[in-house]
């Protein structure tokens, strides 16, 4: 097996099913001949043409919502967003449009469209580019919300959702595009939607993660185990579908729970795990779960990010105060 | 002539006057027996749009927006299509389209009763469901005429909106792609006066709609949208460029909306009644009338026996609607996802009792 990098896995399997199905287009600005702002379809135009791989005007709506006649007329669209934080200008495309066609024509219109984007913060981009929003798109119906948190899931999980029938949000980390690095099988995998992974395992709390809030979470539990606590990390993987089952087994073996994100804390999706762990595992708690985020606030400028993005200290913080926790 | 437009900007194109004289050669697009069938679906949208206020009224019918007035730019363009392969891509005001394409009267109705089976447009019928999200088809439309002549087809789209969509980013956006993909579409842009009670003057200081092809690289034309030969003729010329790989054009077709935005709406708390009686003369029904009549095609026996032959049809097709059964929970369900996540496949088996 070789050793990539996420930015690498996702080329890989983009270039892997662009030769696979000849129905897939890739839409998306400076996705071309600059292969993209961060070299996620490099050398790709010029293995399968302009007509496949296609530089966009700067529109984020018409990116997403000409994939929505692109797909009624048989083909299998890949839009790419910039930056998730742009992808307000395409939501009523996403959320009105995308995810519900296949529902309003009654099955008629087929939408197998995955929109990739990179997901969150941390690199000191301008402003406005790092926003958390998967809560948001988790909320729309109809569309499936992926997030990997290492390059070999990166790819099974873009192979299983370019195959899936249904629109799919693909959320890739953004910080770890190179920072992340493991094996990636030369041969042909997928990986299933809606199955979380144990990035660790422990048995004093489970530390409930996706994204780049993943690898935060496995320093944090690595740092934790130094002082004798145990802590297990699940790596959700996708948030549409929930794996549900995951984190009742993973809440009821361990007792205690912490959920991570990058998003801001109302309304984020860990609102969602810690209601989804009272209801599957309330019994087996002995603690109330606790949540580290990122305050109400919108998301800063560069030089302060740091301290707004959950830190490894704020997730150790998160742990000792769940696991010290006693009625 | 109807809306002249001030700052020297040209007049609509027409070529059936109001007097129902057709200009010179005018003629020739549009035979006889497709000019007949247009005839009978104007017929039919004016009676159903009678038809479902009257449903409306009595309970039996939800949200139901009229043609009324717009039937000439409806029709027109519409019958420029060729069914087998191109494709309607709607908003929500041009049922008489549809039903060219091959959507059938009772699917219609289903919809207007709120009943989501009426949003499948049926095997093989080149129609994307109704919009209601103002503009949000227009990207559809220019990715779906773009995917098809990806795929080597020679089909075309026609997509319809309004000067009230026309505000919108999305409108902009799929017209500014349209002309750097050279996509085969046909923006049909309603000028119908009205965004429910949004005069055009306060959605726009441009004196022309179609003028904006310019800014996006296309040809736009102005037509008298109350003739159903210019509509026509003006669509029939961008088909056949769109056919022929030479891109999109912008259609802005200038009509009047006569009756209500929908059976919500009252009109009387905005339109000028004196107005509103201005611009019945220009009515496009009267108008192709006019002319059928001095050709001796149509007289008013064989207009009231066509009427006749609607109402039964609709009445038809509304009985089979009501007869038919209601739909059920399923209906929150089903064609959601192909592949359900274990929690909406819980939540449906809960719903139906099943669980």
């Amino acid at each position: 097996m070789a050793v990539l990098n996420m930015v690498e896995a996702i080329r890989s399997g983009l270039a892997d099913e662009m030769a696979r199905d000849e129905r897939i287009m890739l839409l998306g600005q400076d996705i071309g001949v600059n292969g993209g702002v961060f070299r996620a379809t490099d050398g790709l135009q010029e293995r399968f043409g302009e007509e496949r791989v296609v530089d966009m005007p700067l529109a984020e709506a018409v990116i997403v919502g000409s994939a929505v006649g692109m797909a009624c007329s048989g083909l299998v669209p890949i839009p790419e967003l910039q930056f998730l934080g742009f992808g307000s200008q395409a939501f009523h495309q996403i959320e009105g449009q995308v995810a519900r066609m296949r529902f309003r024509s009654q099955g008629r219109v087929p939408m197998p469209i995955v929109i990739r984007a990179p997901l969150g913060g941390n690199v000191r981009t301008p402003e406005l580019h790092s926003d958390a929003h998967e809560a948001k798109y988790a909320g729309a119906a109809g569309l499936k919300v992926v997030m990997p948190a290492t390059a070999r899931d990166a790819k099974g999980m873009l192979l299983e959702a370019i195959r899936d029938p249904d629109p799919v949000l693909f959320c890739e980390p953004l910080r770890g595009y190179r920072l992340i690095k493991d094996e990636v099988p030369e041969y042909e995998y997928t990986v299933p939607l809606g199955t979380a992974r144990t990035a660790r395992e422990g048995d004093d709390v489970v530390v409930v993660a996706w994204s780049t809030a993943v690898v935060v979470a496995e320093r944090a539990a690595a740092q934790a185990a130094e002082e004798g606590i145990s802590a297990r990390v699940l790596d959700l993987r996708s948030l549409v579908p929930l794996d549900t089952e995951a984190l009742r087994e993973a809440a009821a073996a361990c007792g205690r729970a912490l959920v991570v994100h990058e998003a801001t804390l109302t309304s984020g999706f860990g609102a969602e795990v810690v209601a989804t762990i009272q209801e599957e595992a309330f019994w087996s708690l002995e603690a109330p779960i606790g949540r580290i985020a990122a305050p109400d606030t919108p998301y800063p400028i560069a030089s302060v990010e740091e301290l707004y993005v959950p830190s490894v200290e704020r997730v150790l913080a998160g742990i000792r105060q769940v696991v010290g926790a006693a009625p | 002539m109807i809306a002249g437009t001030a700052g020297g900007v040209a007049e609509p194109r027409q070529l059936l006057s109001p007097d129902g004289t057709l200009a010179d050669g005018a003629a020739e697009a549009l035979d006889d027996e497709a000019l007949l069938s247009a005839w009978r679906m104007m017929v039919f949208s004016r009676t159903f749009d009678e038809r479902a206020f009257s449903l409306q009224r009595q309970g039996r019918l939800g949200t139901f927006s009229p043609v009324n007035g717009e039937e000439a730019a409806v029709i027109g363009s519409s019958w420029a299509l060729d069914p087998g392969r191109d494709w309607v891509v709607p908003q929500y005001r041009e049922l008489p389209a549809m039903l060219r394409q091959g959507y059938d009267l009772r699917r219609a109705l289903r919809y207007f009763v709120g009943d989501p089976a009426g949003n499948d447009m049926g095997e093989g019928v080149r129609v994307l469901p109704y919009q209601i999200s103002l503009a949000a088809q227009i990207p559809h439309a220019v990715g779906l005429a773009w995917g098809l002549r990806h795929q080597g087809s020679d089909g075309v789209v026609l997509v319809f909106f309004g000067e009230g969509a026309s505000s919108e980013g999305d409108a902009h956006e799929a017209m500014n792609l349209a002309g750097v993909r050279r996509a085969p579409v046909i923006f049909l842009l309603k000028n119908n006066g009205w965004a429910i009670s949004t005069p055009v003057s306060k959605q726009t200081a441009a004196a022309s709609l179609a003028a904006r092809a310019s800014g996006v690289g296309f040809p736009g034309e102005l037509v008298d949208g109350n003739d159903l030969f210019a509509v026509h003729d003006a669509t029939a010329c961008a088909v056949e460029r769109a056919r022929a790989g030479e891109g999109p054009t912008l259609i802005e077709a200038r009509t009047y909306r006569m009756g209500p935005h929908n059976t919500s709406d009252d009109p009387t708390r905005y339109v000028d009644p004196a107005e509103l009686e201005r611009r019945r003369e220009f009515d496009p029904v009267d108008r192709v009338r006019r002319y059928l009549t001095a050709r001796g095609l149509v007289d008013a026996a064989s207009e009231e026996a066509l009427r006749a032959q609607v109402e039964v049809e609709i009445d038809a097709a509304v009985a089979d609607v009501e007869g038919g059964p209601a739909p059920g929970v399923n209906a929150v369900f089903d064609h959601v996802y192909a592949n359900p996540p274990p929690r909406v496949i819980e939540q449906r088996a809960a719903a139906t009792g099943e669980g």
